[in-house]
């Protein structure tokens, strides 16, 4: 088998996927939002959750519909580049990836349109029923995507045939296996956080600029009670996923933590260059004996170091430094948003000020998170694609480097045009802040009459009964 | 569950899976290629107005394929899928780049910003429509399978047969794109569909009969199934199949006529392309049959284990029905003609 495709193979995968999960992190936390927005929109009938609503609905529109194309790409890569993996684990995780599409992307991809078309075809409960739709549909897909996943980090109730191919022997064991349930939850609050952190650094941008109105006041004091709430969840979710892998999966601890001996009183290390040639860590900075407790373990329990994997482990530098950079990242917002809930209380949130000048950058601190936490999770679980079971040099299409090479090439020009769009399109609708005086509808046929951005210009005077407005 | 035969029915829900996303898909693909035609940026507008709630619903139904392929067949899947690696890559960056267009076009603001994404619509649509084709005339010519791997080469499915029948598929949605905007525009935009129509179902008729005759030279398997050898047709067989083409010559015929003049119902174009869609796919189920790797690998050998087909069958017998109910409930509440300067009024 040639190295080089297998090397390019993995370049792809990793980047095709990295480039597909800031979407569905997004748009994940985004539909719940918008979710809230219409319903307290419904309930209270306050203007002001209607137009967060309008005004979140048109980016919502736009990381959906990049989140949907590539995610079409994901599910032909399996095939394309992966089919002696797809050979092997068909009989497993096909039928996860099937339920996936079955319960989850049609629900998403149809009651979209009615949620980004439909607010004036349709009443006020049935639209606010689709959102919700699009957003349960969220959830589900992450469902059945992240216990695929979680059953190639730690498998169970399966057995393997004669030809070395896997089939489920117990179909709820393979779903709920053992690294599923804290990754499920790690994963929906990351989403959440992540969402929760960009609507804080547009209000915070929109305070700076002086644009702020009612709904940036809004939208900001919505993020910071969201995360100051989901942050220290969100660390004992991370807590729980660690001593998972340390349970089942101790080469990716002992690689994220860099230990490289195998003894008892641990240390943890705050900065190292983990080396693996000479097996050790340079420039070490730790704290000698804390290792044992931040696992959760007695001083005295032995743990397994690298050297005792040796050619089993995954590359120890990747994994230890994605670790901290997530870590790093979550600490990030956890202060800010104490940092912007004493601002809060104080009644300075809406005066611009280093907060706000702090808040805009870290709105990237979620993705980067979410996208190192995944490397820590992939990596981690390297040499192999099933973990134990089936190693990724034999999980590769009979592909050649030239091939390879080409569609890694493509993906990358294509998705960086696109990237470099969308988010500059998303950019300035967040940024714009919210126009006092709802927009004339657009007549001039240069909107689509139904496009998001016709739709959501008419949408400011629905022609459904408008609800008595009590906030303005 | 020993006494259904499992394969048998996945095979049959994959078929209908890939028939949903011809016919759906198809007519989004096809306006997007004709919005290359449009007279003026209001026309290309209404075009996209009559697909834009629905065009991710119908793309989804290429995943269902490719993920109920993985499901259902994975040794299938494992060998289809690197053999066509280069039109599988250009489709997806066709339709990558026609469905961000979808909004995009709507947010650029500068002129060549918008020409680019307008462009990137209509040739995304041309490509992605041709690369299918390409794909599909290279699985009926079948690949080169060594053991459980694919073990042709890169371009293997690079023959004039492919090209033809890629050809054919973009005419062939082009006509279902026109059904589709005879049934949601009326005046002006109507006959313009009207008239492309007529071209496409021109194109439509030579393409399916030159696609046929050369399906029956691929392998003497396939004229075996239609009854037909070198010396004589077999009755018994070719009796059974002939309909299939003189329906398709039928609703060509009668399509034709609706295409000449306004039609009395609006809805019947679009029919009736989906109807000769159909009797092409059922000349290429007869072609085919039992193969899911033509020629090579038949549907038992290419199937997951039982327990896998029957743990997602649960799913999708309950699913299926569900999601064709509530995406009609959709078509139904975006029912009627669109208009310009104003979204969907009834
Ligand atoms: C944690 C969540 C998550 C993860 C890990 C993945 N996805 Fe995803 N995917 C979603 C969450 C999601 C979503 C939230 O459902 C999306 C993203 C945004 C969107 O538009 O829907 C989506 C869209 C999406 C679509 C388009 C669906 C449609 O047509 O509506 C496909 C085919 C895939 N994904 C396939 C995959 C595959 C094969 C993955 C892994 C290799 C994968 N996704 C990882
Ligand atoms: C969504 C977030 C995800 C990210 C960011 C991610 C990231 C990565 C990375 C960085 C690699 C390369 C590791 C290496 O080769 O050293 C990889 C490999 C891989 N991952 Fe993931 N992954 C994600 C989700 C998934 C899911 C949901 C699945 C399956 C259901 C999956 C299956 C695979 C496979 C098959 C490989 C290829 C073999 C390999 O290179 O290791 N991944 N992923
Ligand atoms: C601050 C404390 C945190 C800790 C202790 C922590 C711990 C972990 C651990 C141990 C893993 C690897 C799980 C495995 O491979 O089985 C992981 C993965 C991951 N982390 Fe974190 N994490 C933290 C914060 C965050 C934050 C703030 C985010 C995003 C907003 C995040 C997003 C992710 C993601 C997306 C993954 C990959 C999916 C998974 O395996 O769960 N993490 N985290």
């Amino acid at each position: 088998m040639d190295f080089d495709a297998l090397l390019l193979s993995r370049l792809q995968f990793a980047f095709v996927i990295a480039f597909h999960i800031l979407f569905p992190a997004f748009t994940i936390g985004l539909a719940a939002f918008l979710a809230v927005c219409e319903g307290m929109w419904l309930k209270t009938g306050k203007e002001v959750y209607k137009r967060l609503y309008l005004h979140w609905v048109k980016i919502f529109a736009l990381a959906f519909a990049m989140g949907v194309v590539s995610g079409v790409v994901m599910s032909y890569q399996f095939g394309t580049n992966w089919a002696k993996f797809a050979d092997m684990t068909g009989d497993v995780l096909g039928p996860l990836l099937g339920y996936e599409v079955l319960t989850a992307f049609f629900l998403e991809a149809t009651f979209l349109g009615v949620m980004l078309f439909g607010w004036k075809r349709v009443g006020k409960g049935l639209h606010f029923a689709s959102t919700c739709i699009v957003a349960a549909g969220t959830s589900v897909s992450a469902f059945w995507i992240l216990s695929a996943n979680s059953w190639m980090q730690t498998p169970q109730g399966f057995a393997v045939d004669e030809n070395g191919r896997f089939y489920a022997t117990d179909w709820m064991e393979v779903i709920f296996n053992p690294s599923f349930p804290s990754r499920y939850v790690h994963m929906m609050l990351a989403a959440f956080i992540t969402t929760a952190a960009v609507i804080l650094a547009a209000g915070a941008w929109q305070t700076l600029r002086k644009h702020d109105q009612k709904p940036t006041r809004l939208q900001m004091r919505m993020a910071i009670g969201t995360l100051l709430v989901l942050m220290p969840m969100q660390i004992v979710a991370g807590h729980w996923s660690g001593e998972v892998a340390h349970h089942h999966q101790p080469a990716k601890i002992a690689a994220m933590e860099g230990w490289w001996e195998t003894k008892s009183h641990q240390d943890t290390i705050l900065f190292a260059i983990p080396d693996e040639t000479t097996r050790t860590n340079k420039f070490e900075v730790a704290i000698p004996g804390l290792g044992n407790k931040v696992m959760g373990l007695p001083d005295e329990e032995v743990i397994k170091g690298l050297n005792d994997f040796e050619g089993e482990h995954p590359p120890v530098f990747i994994v230890f430094w994605a670790f901290r950079i997530m870590v790093g990242a979550g600490l990030g917002i956890l202060v800010l948003a104490i940092w912007g809930a004493v601002k809060w209380r104080r009644k300075t949130l809406d005066k611009p000020g280093l907060f706000h000048w702090l808040a805009v950058p870290a709105g990237s601190l979620g993705f980067i998170a979410v996208i190192t936490g995944w490397i820590v999770a992939e990596v981690g679980r390297q040499p192999f694609t099933v973990y134990g079971h089936l190693r990724t040099a034999d999980s590769l299409s009979p592909v050649t480097t030239g091939q390879v090479a080409t569609s890694l090439l493509v993906f990358i020009i294509v998705y960086a045009i696109i990237f470099t769009a969308g988010v500059i399109y998303m950019m300035r609708i967040a940024t714009s802040g919210f126009n006092d005086k709802p927009a004339a509808p657009v007549k001039d046929g240069r909107r689509a009459p139904g496009s998001p951005l016709g739709a959501v210009t008419d949408m400011a005077e629905p022609e459904n009964k408008p609800v008595k407005d009590r906030s303005e | 569950m020993d006494a259904l035969d499992l394969p048998l029915i996945w095979s049959g829900l994959i078929a209908v899976a890939v028939m949903l996303y011809v016919c759906l898909d198809g007519f989004d693909l096809g306006i997007g290629i004709l919005t290359a035609f449009a007279r003026s940026d209001t026309e290309r507008n209404m075009m996209t107005a009559t697909i834009e709630p629905f065009w991710d619903g119908n793309e989804t139904w290429l995943v269902l394929g490719g993920g109920g392929l993985f499901a259902a067949f994975p040794l299938a899947y494992a060998i289809i899928m690197p053999a066509f690696y280069l039109p599988i890559l250009v489709m997806l960056a066709a339709l990558i780049f026609r469905g961000v267009a979808f909004e995009f076009r709507h947010k650029a603001v500068r002129e060549p910003t918008r020409r680019f994404w307008n462009g990137a619509f209509a040739y995304g649509s041309l490509v992605a429509a041709f690369s299918q084709g390409i794909i599909l005339g290279g699985y009926i010519q079948g690949m080169t399978v060594e053991g459980r791997d694919f073990a042709g080469s890169a371009f293997d499915w690079f023959t004039p047969f492919s090209i033809l029948v890629g050809l054919s598929l973009v005419v062939g949605y082009v006509l279902l794109g026109v059904g589709w905007l005879i049934l949601k525009t009326e005046g002006d935009l109507q006959d313009f569909a009207r008239k492309w129509g007529r071209r496409s179902l021109i194109g439509v008729v030579i393409g399916m009969a030159m696609v046929s005759l050369a399906t029956l030279s691929i392998d003497p398997k396939v004229t075996q199934h239609w009854g037909i050898s070198m010396s004589a047709i077999d009755m018994s067989k070719a009796v059974f199949l002939l309909p299939i083409p003189l329906i398709s010559g039928a609703l060509m015929f009668w399509l034709w006529r609706d295409l000449k003049t306004k039609p009395r119902y609006d809805w019947r174009p679009y029919l009736l392309s989906v109807g000769i869609f159909a009797t092409g796919f059922a000349g290429l189920a007869v072609s085919l049959f039992p193969y899911l790797v033509p020629f090579q690998v038949d549907i038992w050998d290419a199937a997951a284990r039982d327990n896998a087909l029957a743990f997602l069958l649960v799913g999708a017998v309950v699913m299926l029905p569900t999601i064709l109910l509530y995406t009609a409930y959709v078509h139904k509440l975006f029912w009627g003609k669109v208009k310009e300067g104003d979204g969907y009024h009834g």
